[in-house]
């Protein structure tokens, strides 16, 4: 690890400013930026730490949506009793992220803002039509996610919550990457009055996608039965654990085992 | 008797709290005086010529107290890197072995080929240097396989080895093994590799390099499993110190799966480079490090041939194998797929025939010895495979076919050279199919198939070879070391009982059982007794653990050396007490006159003894005996392992439903070691055969560089393992021990793999049986 200085400021208005240094980034739970800080592939000047920020912490649910503030960890996503009431789906998406220890120090405007291809929080927002919150702006998440590693997000500008519009119904599937435990491919199906979503992390080159093809089939039919074949496996991701045909297939699997699920 | 700590005691083991509440002591927590960090710049690429190094902007890191190359260290005429066994091939010709150099000089020949190191004040300071160095390469066309080393015109990576290749190797007999597979009623072929793997022992290779210059003396702390066998390679052979200028430490060590056996650049260069910077330098390896410079294990490619005559008898097996041994020739590498491979061909089985030609090349990548079983894995691997093939092509159940072809009767020569001693091999195969309620099978698939699921059972019946080995027969092969075991037992002159021995301990928990030994037979309790090893200053010497030798081999020395003190104890006592030498027994923590009340309590004995006032005219004085142990033959643990899984045929996944073990292991010593060892060699195992594989692109880069890639095998990948011991003893050695450290990593892969033939209906595919390699074998 490099050095670096390390600053942890109490308000979004405080990290923005303090943002402004050259090569400083934000470290929320610190799961993707720690580790590749040790390996000494990023080298901050300055690390702007947003767990000191009391403004952007907690979960509330309104009537038919929910908001999980940034520096939420997934481990009180998941335990949180008025969340599962009301979206169980959304807990137990967040009870499966990596272990204990990444649970524990996790948030989801870290996920959220990273967007890696095999991250499983990007694929609710999509599964749900959620909106993402910043210190500038409101994004729904079609706009927000723009490929791997890639984010509607700008300079200076950091995540501080997400609403997720409550489904009557829906389920998370992940199929775990051998090695990582990371989705290879997880698929988060909502149904909604006004149709079904389905969101797809893991599995593509150009990072959470909707399979619109099960949308519309699903919603005109919600059953397993009802799922389209796999989509093609062009664009998808082929690495030592999964050819991109796998990967293909493994969408239309887990899409049927999340309609079943939910 | 204490028989609760005795031979066959179920004892925890007395160094568990220790090592569970981080109160071990490893390599990387010593520490001294001034120390210094080394950090080595390694070759990104996996073949090139080193072009030039410039070392100035490096140097003026803050810190850096010194950065060598290649140049200099051979200038100080460092040696050139050994392999210790000479394997001559079929032609008569010397193994082509090319030149390897502690760090590089002018060519690099896989990614992580050290080229220079950093020597700093902190580890940061070296890592910022390291960066700094720029290194020039001129890049070389790449070899990563087998198939890349024999293609036509494909680059030469050692100007010693035409056409990559290291040796063209056989045993047996050719003729008379392809006229017996012309004249059979059928013959079985099978085409399988054995995947390559990494070792990853939870403990990072680390050495920490300390040189008196008053003394003109160097002490090495490091993770080695045979640090004596390290001080003589790195005296006798890499000119570093003197054997009596030099002394090893190696002391916990957490984990070495034999990867710790050799004697690597890391040490060599950081012995050197503290007497040369006038500094100790301490070298940690961090977890990619340790993928891409711990030697590897496996990688071979296998076509066989078995024929079978109207009887379903075999009449001959014949097996081409080829491996990959990487860079460069690891210590112990060239062996592993020879002497410690093709002589466990026969299997369980009495086969007349068998001729096995290998033939190894260097590749770009990771040098490749022994891992865990070290050849006898991968013989089992394909021996097994191929007896369920055969059974499903013969149409009779594969436990049938192993029947009928059981090697019965003792002492059995093999066609290929080992002669087995003793087994028994229906006893473990009743055994496990009857743990395993194979009788029960058929209803368990017909519930797995009711929930869409596809269940399959596969066996393994397993033999290998342990307690390497008879000196005078290994030398005879090419080995460059005798392998016998040395062992001192000192009695204090207050009764306590010291044993220095030559095994090293990093995980087997000799410190328990060679305590165990001592307990049965000075009838003593454990804490009494200290097993003291991992140090060439306080043990004369040893050739260390691997090989599962440690049993059959180090605690035979133990023993000799403890009928040594036994003598002179009741020599003293007979004397002492007035009594015959014949009439003496040792019992209860005492010395007694058997059916007399007279006796000597233990430490009056050791008191007797240093004293010296009261001992028979002709005894020396104290109470020290050593022992050297060569042993008599190889051991041959066998078994059978039956492993059940169910495959979700959607998906590919499988599911380990359940894994029962029997073994033969000879005398048990401790159970609860026992079946540790056993558990951990399933879960290598079964790594092996779903989860590990160590995959190299194109251009020579290790893709499963990380445990974000590289799949070890994880507490929920696994059932509860059936486990059960059965034992014959070996008439060998004597306390009839056989050796347990590897049989579970060498039984286990072609269980589960056969397992998942059986559920699946095809056996078109290869290990690791991922899930995507399931769903294509299921999907053509």
């Amino acid at each position: 690890m490099y050095d670096f200085e390390y600053v942890k400021p109490g308000s979004v208005a405080e990290a923005v400013t303090a943002l402004q240094a050259e090569d400083a980034m934000p470290i929320s739970g610190g799961q993707t930026l720690l580790p590749t800080m040790k390996a000494r592939l990023a080298q901050p000047t300055k690390l702007i730490d947003l767990s000191g920020m009391t403004d952007i912490t907690g979960i509330s649910i309104a009537m038919d949506s929910v908001t999980i503030k940034a520096a939420t960890r997934h481990v009180d996503v998941e335990r949180s009793a008025e969340l599962r009431g009301v979206f169980p789906a959304l807990a137990d998406l967040a009870g499966g992220i990596g272990d204990p220890a990444v649970r524990n120090r996790g948030t989801i405007g870290g996920s959220v803002a990273n967007n890696d291809p095999a991250a499983c929080y990007p694929s609710a927002c999509m599964g749900t039509g959620a909106t993402i919150h910043t210190n500038r702006k409101q994004v729904v998440a079609d706009e927000f996610f723009q490929g791997m590693f890639d984010t509607a997000l700008e300079e200076g500008e950091i995540v501080t919550g997400v609403t997720f519009p409550i489904p009557s119904r829906a389920n998370y599937q992940k199929f775990l990457q051998p090695a990582s435990r990371f989705a290879m491919v997880g698929v988060f199906v909502a149904q909604y009055a006004s149709g079904v979503r389905v969101g797809v992390t893991g599995a593509s080159e150009s990072g959470v996608f909707r399979w619109s093809e099960a949308e519309a089939a699903l919603s005109a039919n919600y059953s397993p039965d009802a799922v389209p074949p796999a989509p093609s496996a062009d664009g998808m991701i082929g690495d030592i654990h999964g050819s991109p045909e796998y990967r293909a297939h493994l969408v239309h699997v887990m899409t049927k085992r999340a309609v079943a699920g939910s | 008797m204490p028989k609760d700590t005795g031979i066959g005691a179920p004892v925890p083991r007395t160094e568990d709290m220790r090592f569970t509440t981080g109160k071990g002591r490893y390599t990387d927590d010593f520490t001294c005086m001034g120390l210094h960090y080394a950090y080595f710049v390694r070759s990104p690429h996996a073949h090139a010529k080193v072009t030039g190094i410039d070392k100035s902007a490096a140097e003026a890191v803050p810190g850096v107290v010194a950065i060598y190359d290649g140049h200099e260290l051979t200038g100080d005429g460092v040696g050139n890197l050994i392999c210790g066994w000479g394997i001559t091939s079929k032609d008569g010709t010397p193994m082509n072995m090319g030149a390897w150099s502690a760090l590089a000089t002018n060519t690099v020949r896989y990614v992580g080929d050290a080229v220079a190191v950093v020597i700093a004040e902190s580890l940061e300071a070296a890592k910022d240097a390291a960066e700094m160095v720029d290194v020039s390469y001129e890049e070389l066309p790449v070899v990563v396989t087998v198939a890349d080393a024999t293609a036509p015109d494909a680059p030469q990576i050692h100007p010693e080895a035409a056409g990559n290749q290291i040796y063209d190797w056989e045993i047996g007999d050719e003729a008379a093994t392809d006229a017996a597979l012309a004249g059979a009623a059928k013959v079985v072929e099978l085409e399988i590799t054995n995947n390559r793997l990494v070792p990853n022992p939870m403990e990072p290779r680390a050495c920490m390099a300390q040189y008196d210059a008053g003394q003109d003396h160097l002490t090495l702390h490091t993770t080695s499993q045979n640090p004596h066998v390290a001080r003589l390679v790195l005296s006798a052979f890499y000119q570093i110190a003197p054997e009596h200028k030099l002394r090893v430490i190696a002391p916990d060590v957490g984990g070495g799966f034999g990867s710790k056996i050799y004697i690597y650049p890391e040490e060599i260069v950081c012995l050197w480079a503290a007497r040369k910077a006038g500094v100790p330098v301490k070298w940690t390896a961090d977890r990619t490090e340790a993928f891409i410079t711990d030697a590897h294990g496996r990688d071979h490619v296998s076509t066989a041939k078995m024929g079978f005559d109207a009887n379903n008898k075999i009449v001959g097996f014949k097996v081409d194998t080829q491996a990959n041994l990487g860079a460069y020739m690891s210590l112990f590498s060239s062996s592993v797929p020879t002497y410690l491979y093709a002589t466990l061909l026969s299997g369980q089985y009495n086969i007349e025939n068998i001729h096995c030609n290998v033939k190894t090349y260097y590749t770009n990548t990771v040098p490749v010895d022994a891992y865990r079983g070290a050849g006898r894995p991968e013989a089992c691997y394909l021996i097994e495979r191929m007896m369920e093939k055969s059974a499903k092509e013969l149409g009779v159940s594969p436990a049938e076919l192993r029947r009928t072809n059981f090697i019965q009767e003792f002492p059995h020569q093999t066609p290929v050279i080992m002669a087995y001693d003793i087994g028994d091999f229906n006893a473990t195969l009743d055994a496990a199919e009857a743990a395993a309620d194979v009788a029960g099978f058929a209803a368990r698939k017909a519930a797995s198939e009711a929930a869409g699921k596809k269940r399959g059972i596969g066996y393994s019946c397993y033999i290998e070879a342990c307690g390497i080995a008879p000196s005078k027969a290994v030398g005879s092969l090419g080995a460059g070391v005798g392998l016998w075991e040395s062992a001192e037992v000192r009695v204090n002159p207050v009764g306590s009982v010291e044993v220095l021995t030559g095994s090293h301990s990093h995980g087997q928990g000799h410190e328990t059982t060679f305590a165990q030994l001592v307990s049965e037979r000075l009838d003593l309790p454990l804490d009494n007794i200290k097993i003291v090893h991992g140090d060439t200053d306080a043990v004369q010497f040893g050739m260390g653990t691997y090989g599962s030798r440690s049993g059959a081999v180090g605690m035979s020395a133990i023993h000799k050396a403890l009928d040594k003190v036994e003598n002179k104890v009741k020599k003293i006592a007979a004397h002492v007490l007035e009594a015959a030498e014949s009439d003496i027994v040792i019992e209860g923590g005492a010395v007694k006159v058997e059916g007399t009340d007279k006796q000597m309590l233990w430490h009056e004995v050791g008191l007797a003894a240093y004293t010296a006032h009261n001992l028979p005219d002709d005894m020396e004085p104290g109470l020290k005996e050593g022992a050297f142990y060569d042993p008599t033959n190889f051991t041959f643990p066998a078994g059978t392992y039956i492993c059940e899984v169910e495959v979700d045929p959607d998906t590919g996944v499988t599911t380990v439903e359940n894994f029962t073990a029997a073994d033969d292991f000879g005398q048990v010593i401790n159970p609860l070691i026992v079946g540790g060892q056993v558990h951990g060699g399933i879960a290598q195992g079964v790594g092996q055969a779903m989860l590990e594989h160590a995959v190299y692109d194109d251009d020579g880069q290790l893709q499963s560089a990380t445990y974000m890639d590289y799949t070890m095998p994880r507490a929920d990948d696994l059932p509860s393992f059936q486990v059960s011991t059965h034992e014959t003893f070996c008439p060998g050695n004597p306390l009839g021990i056989k050796g347990c450290g590897e049989a579970g990593a060498i039984g286990s892969p072609p269980a589960l793999v056969n397992a998942v033939i059986d559920a699946i209906g095809t056996d078109n595919i290869q290990m690791p049986v991922t899930p995507q390699a399931v769903w294509k074998a299921m999907n053509g």
